[in-house]
């Protein structure tokens, strides 16, 4: 101790005095200080799920049972995540109209809180993907051109080279993409909602799916440049024959009559 | 203009003046000729100054296509390929496109309409009728070439010097070969390269996005992902070739859910290779659906059963989706067990 208080007017006293001070406040910091806001959370979770567990009960559990098991008018929920949750009902699919071979994209019924309310208590049920925040799909800045790629390889044989959506078997289709909040084709990537596979982050990365979803905005926005005019759906052949035999060939065929029956006599009989 | 204004003495006196009168009808034959009914004049045939407006018209059509054709090469010249703008109702689109299309279009069709109305109100509208003629040549006609040609053949002496005659057929009926010879140089023959794919033993399955190899903890249930055999590279001479027969479909089903016996032999805890070419014409197929586990075929809409052994349950292809049978190697990682046990892709006449 005699050596310490010898060097206690060392020009460097001061510094360490501070240094051993800032570590022993940071320390403590760490020790005591993120447990309770962490308590806080943990009640404001609980409420949500106690929040969602009403709704579901009165919105979900007559397809989907009580709790989440399934019936067999409706799939298990248990591990299908808070993005399934997410994407389903603020898309309007759920709750579904009526059965049949695809629930279609309708106006949407629950508010945003309400949904990640049912988010909350669907995610309790079993670990699922959760609910991307922005800058997950986010598109500034990514890569068009990869995303370009990506989209061809793993979503044009479905929805079209531009994702204009396209036909599938027995009545099923892959929706038109035009227009679609990017959260929620992020969320459609991640889960695999109804019949579309699922390309969870092992397969197809966060990065990829933010390239696709830049990719989309460039091919469908407003702003789009279409080199040519008149997509016609952006369908292909299908379209555009129907349009060049239909309004091109019958309008040739409307003008040729015209002009061989209309005659320019000075009197008319 | 309407007929009251044209000046009395250019009308016709009567209409018997004109050109193709009405026969009358005979009582004894109700059903005689009617003959072509009388001419009517048009306007421009009796006012100069009608057919002066009509000429002027023309001439006006013929300029606004020449001034459009020169607009056509401004435009090529003067506006930049990748402007935009935007014109409703179509959007936005290019401008250069636009122009040229445009002012070609406008070209052609003032030179379609100057000559229509040239032909409808200038040109002569006299009625004419025409006799059809018989398409055989008349007796003495015919019995002339027959004689031409058989004193031909006399004094080509081919019916007296038959070796001239066989060595000719022979020469003719030889010729053709040539065209066999050469379309055979449309070759090699594919020999066994069709039966043949990059897949072997021990070759891992690369995710075809992120160009990694796969782990079996990364195919989620439900999820679909392209693969392609380790080694490959997009810059490779041959890559097309080969990509077109490797290409893989990965999903993973609940192992209780595979019907098939040897499916379930060949997967890794229910993930399943199967390769992406149609057995119909090769088309890629990957429109697959996961809960009905059917892969469907944009083409021709074969639909293959991914449960069930890759089963044609709809459509033209002949053969089930070929499987490739998967394993994890030491290192973690899906590898192929062996190449495909029969051919991948469309039917071909040796394939059995």
């Amino acid at each position: 101790m005699k050596k310490l208080s010898a060097r206690r007017r060392h020009p460097l006293a001061a510094v360490v005095v501070l240094l051993i001070a800032l570590a022993a406040t940071g320390g403590l910091f760490t020790a005591f200080a993120p447990a309770a806001p962490a308590k806080a959370d943990e009640t404001a979770q609980t409420l949500t799920i106690e929040e969602g567990k009403k709704l579901y009960a009165v919105g979900c559990a007559s397809c989907h049972g009580t709790g989440g098991q399934g019936t067999t008018d409706g799939p298990s929920l248990v591990g299908v995540g808070a993005a399934a949750v997410d994407f389903q009902v603020g898309t309007g699919r759920m709750p579904a109209q009526q059965p049949g071979a695809q629930v279609p994209k309708k106006p949407v019924v629950y508010s945003q809180a309400q949904i990640d309310q049912l988010a909350a208590f669907v995610a309790s049920l079993g670990a699922g993907p959760e609910i991307p925040t922005e800058n997950a799909y986010n598109p500034e800045g990514a890569d068009i051109a990869e995303g370009g790629e990506l989209f061809r390889t793993n979503c044009a044989q479905c929805h079209n080279f531009t994702g204009k959506g396209g036909a599938l078997s027995e009545g099923k289709y892959a929706p038109s993409l035009e227009g679609v909040d990017p959260k929620h084709i992020y969320e459609a990537m991640q889960t695999g909602p109804q019949n579309m596979p699922s390309f969870p982050d092992t397969t197809l990365s966060e990065e990829n799916k933010k390239d696709i979803i830049a990719y989309l905005e460039a091919v469908n926005s407003d702003d789009t440049v279409e080199p040519g005019g008149l997509s016609l759906g952006g369908l292909g052949p299908v379209s555009e024959g129907l349009f060049g035999w239909v309004f091109g060939l019958g309008t040739l065929i409307a003008v040729a009559v015209w002009v061989a029956a209309r005659t320019a006599k000075a009197k008319k009989s | 203009m309407s007929s009251q204004e044209i000046p009395e003495e250019n009308l016709p006196a009567e209409q018997g003046d004109a050109h193709g009168a009405v026969k009358v009808a005979d009582e004894k034959n109700p059903f005689a000729d009617p003959g072509l009914p009388p001419h009517e004049h048009r306007i421009q045939d009796i006012d100069e100054r009608a057919a002066k407006r009509s000429e002027r018209t023309v001439a006006l059509l013929f300029t606004v296509s020449m001034l459009s054709t020169i607009a056509f090469i401004a435009a090529y010249v003067a506006i930049p390929v990748d402007k935009a703008i935007y014109v409703w109702p179509i959007g936005h689109i290019s401008a250069l496109n636009f122009a040229l299309g445009m002012t070609l279009g406008l070209a052609l069709f003032c030179i379609g309409a100057g000559a229509v109305h040239w032909a409808r109100t200038l040109m002569s509208d006299v009625e004419i009728a025409d006799e059809r003629h018989p398409i055989e040549a008349s007796p003495e006609v015919r019995a002339q070439v027959h004689a031409d040609f058989k004193q031909g053949a006399a004094e080509s002496v081919i019916g007296r010097r038959k070796l001239i005659r066989h060595t000719m057929l022979g020469a003719l009926a030889m010729v053709p070969l040539a065209g066999v010879v050469l379309l055979r140089d449309l070759g090699p023959l594919p020999g066994t390269s069709l039966r043949h794919t990059t897949w072997a033993k021990g070759k891992k399955l690369v995710n075809m996005n992120t160009m990694e190899p796969l782990r079996p903890s990364d195919v989620a249930v439900g999820s679909l992902t392209f693969a392609m055999p380790d080694g490959l590279n997009e810059h490779d001479h041959d890559f097309q070739k080969n990509i077109a027969k490797d290409a893989l479909m990965i999903i993973r089903l609940q192992p209780g859910d595979i019907k098939d016996k040897r499916e379930l032999e060949w997967s890794h805890e229910g993930i399943v290779a199967y390769s992406k070419i149609c057995t119909h014409v090769g088309c890629p197929i990957s429109l697959y659906e996961q809960q009905t586990h059917h892969a469907l075929c944009p083409c021709h809409q074969s639909t293959f059963d991914l449960a069930d052994g890759g089963r044609v349950i709809f459509g033209p292809a002949g053969h089930a989706l070929p499987q490739l049978r998967i394993t994890v190697g030491e290192d973690g990682y899906l590898e192929a067990v062996s190449d495909f046990e029969e051919p991948v892709g469309p039917a071909f006449w040796e394939r059995g």
